[in-house]
């Protein structure tokens, strides 16, 4: 593998890990508060995508007025499906709002068959986003490349930043430590959950947003697989944990690109290497890599 | 009393029969489909509600046992003429060839692999819980599914297979129905039935009490499993064409509305969600074609069935959330008592 290749590959699969870690945080988060699987979170990616497309290509909006509109709709999308399917089940037994879930998924799936038609859609990129950049010699990038892992870094950052140094975000932890005990202490605790959601849409919506520039094209079915692969990313890394869903992201990335790069006759097997992996760390380390273990209650 | 209800079953069994032997006779090939389809989507149902009703297991794998047995049994009743013609992007593999057994044969074995699959799939998952265990079980469905796309040459990947023998009609389905209902009431009345409640509703205590916990959850499992195989095999050769598409999660979605709609740990429940469900879906077609008042037409909107299939699953899930029976079960003695008559 000649260097240039390598290294157009070692940035495929940083933004790719990168965007899977972005989405990965949204699951962990909430699983890491309520113990629910937010199966519809990918199809907040999705929206997010579909947002920005609409406002840019069909509106022809700019692409900062397009990028807001796309963060406000999964945002406020993400917080209808919290009040509406999951909030009237907190006192139900687990599996019934992982039902729930299951079922909002496939409603915003369908919701964007109906709304949107299915058949897929091109994404057109701005110009200089894809031109590329020459490093050296040989090597030459498309700022896309680096854009999106830089991005996404940044705004894990921030998430840190407000889970580990602002009020809301101590009043998160506290709740996914212990609710009862979070709500007598006088947290609003369905409002801190609600802007769990939020954070959590907002930054699907973000990922969504890169993954149509990056991958130029949407359809209402693109959330399925990208979900899938940031929920086994939050597993992996040690669900609960938000520098654990970066680096299972990044795993995941990193191992799907790479494995690719260097037998080329796997290619119909990528999909597969996620539930694989996911499996293994399931049977090695049931917690993930940075998960705390949880002792079951009598 | 007993003799009374052996009676009654008797009749509804015949009743059911002549239903049957009337229906192939009179309705269309359209009605004889959803009717057969209830069949195939109860034993499938009764199946899944066996790992996660009756057990407790929250699998969403079953899709992929079902793609098991379908294609176990579609390789096995093909003949060899059809199987040149159908192998285009690459030559199947020289053992296939010649495979050959007879329908019920293939069900049978259908079954068995499936449960073969589950039981090794089961051996690692099942020491998960909850939902960990939902996950894994739907990575493997996965797995199973990107399996048969690449693995051409027994597959016949992504194109799928076609030209199935139609061996399934209403004798047939019905009659995989009655064994699987037959079975399932036995198991659930027998020890085993008591020692898998004992396990779902509290594993601890269960093991406490000396139950291997696990050797229960993995034969629940398996024994699932076998009907996923089945149910999917006799889907196949009733739709005559498989492809890997088919076997998607939205497979097992149906699926779980089927048990949660009929109730979790009901047999009865399961067969009533099944023509529930099955029904309505054929029902909801109406949305997705073009209708007309008078001269007004409204064209049909695509993917609005599927809208209104997950929000009922929503609402039956937030508003009933154990379905139409919960656990109970129907009996006769039951009948009698709401019925008044009897007493």
């Amino acid at each position: 593998m000649s260097l240039n290749m390598f290294i157009q590959n070692f940035f495929n699969a940083l933004g790719l890990g990168a965007l899977y870690g972005l989405i990965a945080v949204g699951y962990t988060m909430v699983y890491g508060i309520l113990r629910l699987i937010n199966f519809a979170h990918g199809d907040i990616f999705m929206l997010g995508a579909y947002f920005v497309f609409f406002a840019t290509i069909q509106f022809k909006l700019p692409w900062g007025v397009g990028v807001v509109i796309a963060i406000i709709g999964a945002t406020v999308v993400g917080l209808l499906v919290d009040r509406i399917a999951y909030r009237p089940l907190r006192a139900a037994p687990r599996i019934s709002a992982l039902i729930s879930a299951i079922g909002v998924s496939f409603f915003l799936e369908n919701l964007a068959v109906v709304v949107f038609t299915g058949m897929p859609r091109a994404v057109i990129q701005p110009d200089w986003l894809v031109s590329p950049i020459k490093m050296s010699e040989e090597v030459s990038l498309i700022p896309l490349a680096l854009i999106v892992p830089f991005v996404s870094f940044a705004l894990i950052g921030a998430l840190l930043w407000i889970v580990y140094k602002t009020k809301p975000g101590l009043a998160m932890r506290s709740i996914s430590h212990d609710i009862e005990t979070t709500r007598l202490m006088g947290v609003s605790v369905d409002r801190i959950i609600a802007l769990t959601f939020a954070l959590g849409s907002a930054l699907a919506a973000l990922a969504g947003i890169m993954w149509a520039l990056r991958y130029p094209r949407v359809e209402p079915f693109m959330g399925i697989f990208p979900g899938f692969k940031a929920f086994i990313a939050a597993v992996f890394g040690g669900i609960g944990s938000i520098p654990g869903a970066m680096i299972g992201g990044l795993t995941l990335g990193f191992v799907e690109i790479m494995s690719i790069a260097f037998f080329p006759n796997m290619s119909g097997y990528k999909d597969a290497f996620a539930f694989i992996l996911l499996i293994v760390i399931l049977l090695v380390k049931p917690t993930g890599l940075m998960g705390e273990r949880m002792e079951e209650k009598i | 009393m007993k003799i009374r209800n052996s009676i009654l079953t008797f009749l509804a069994v015949a009743a059911l029969g002549y239903f049957l032997w009337w229906a192939s006779l009179n309705l269309d090939r359209y009605m004889l489909r959803i009717i057969n389809l209830i069949a195939i989507n109860a034993i499938l149902g009764l199946s899944l509600n066996l790992i996660y009703g009756m057990a407790g297991m929250f699998s969403l794998g079953h899709a992929g046992f079902m793609a098991v047995g379908a294609y176990v049994s579609a390789l096995l009743i093909i003949t060899s003429d059809q199987k040149v013609k159908m192998w285009i992007l690459e030559p199947i593999a020289p053992w296939l060839m010649n495979l050959h057994t007879s329908f019920v044969v293939s069900l049978i074995l259908a079954g068995l692999a499936a449960a073969f699959v589950g039981w090794l799939i089961s051996l690692p998952v099942l020491r998960l819980g909850g939902d960990y265990l939902g996950i894994a079980t739907l990575g493997f469905s996965e797995i199973i599914r990107i399996l048969i796309v690449n693995l051409t040459p027994i597959t016949n990947g992504s194109l799928g297979l076609k030209g199935i023998p139609a061996h399934t009609d209403l004798w047939m389905s019905y009659g995989c129905l009655l064994v699987a209902l037959f079975f399932m009431i036995r198991l659930m009345k027998s020890n085993f039935g008591n020692v898998l409640r004992a396990v779902r509703d509290d594993e601890i205590a269960a093991r406490t009490m000396g139950i291997d916990t696990f050797r229960v959850r993995v034969l629940a499992f398996t024994l699932g499993c076998f009907g996923g195989g089945v149910g999917g095999a006799l889907m196949g050769n009733l739709i005559t064409t498989i492809d890997p598409k088919m076997f998607m999660i939205t497979q097992t979605y149906s699926l779980l509305m089927i048990v949660v709609v009929g109730g979790l740990g009901s047999i009865t429940g399961s067969i009533l969600g099944s023509v529930l469900v099955t029904t309505m879906l054929e029902w909801l077609r109406f949305v997705e074609n073009p209708i007309n008042f008078g001269s007004i037409q409204i064209p049909g909107i695509p993917g609005m069935r599927m809208v209104i299939f997950s929000v009922l699953l929503i609402a039956i899930i937030i508003f009933r959330r154990e379905g139409i029976m919960g656990t109970r079960e129907f009996s006769w003695n039951w009948f009698f008592r709401k019925g008044g008559v009897g007493r």
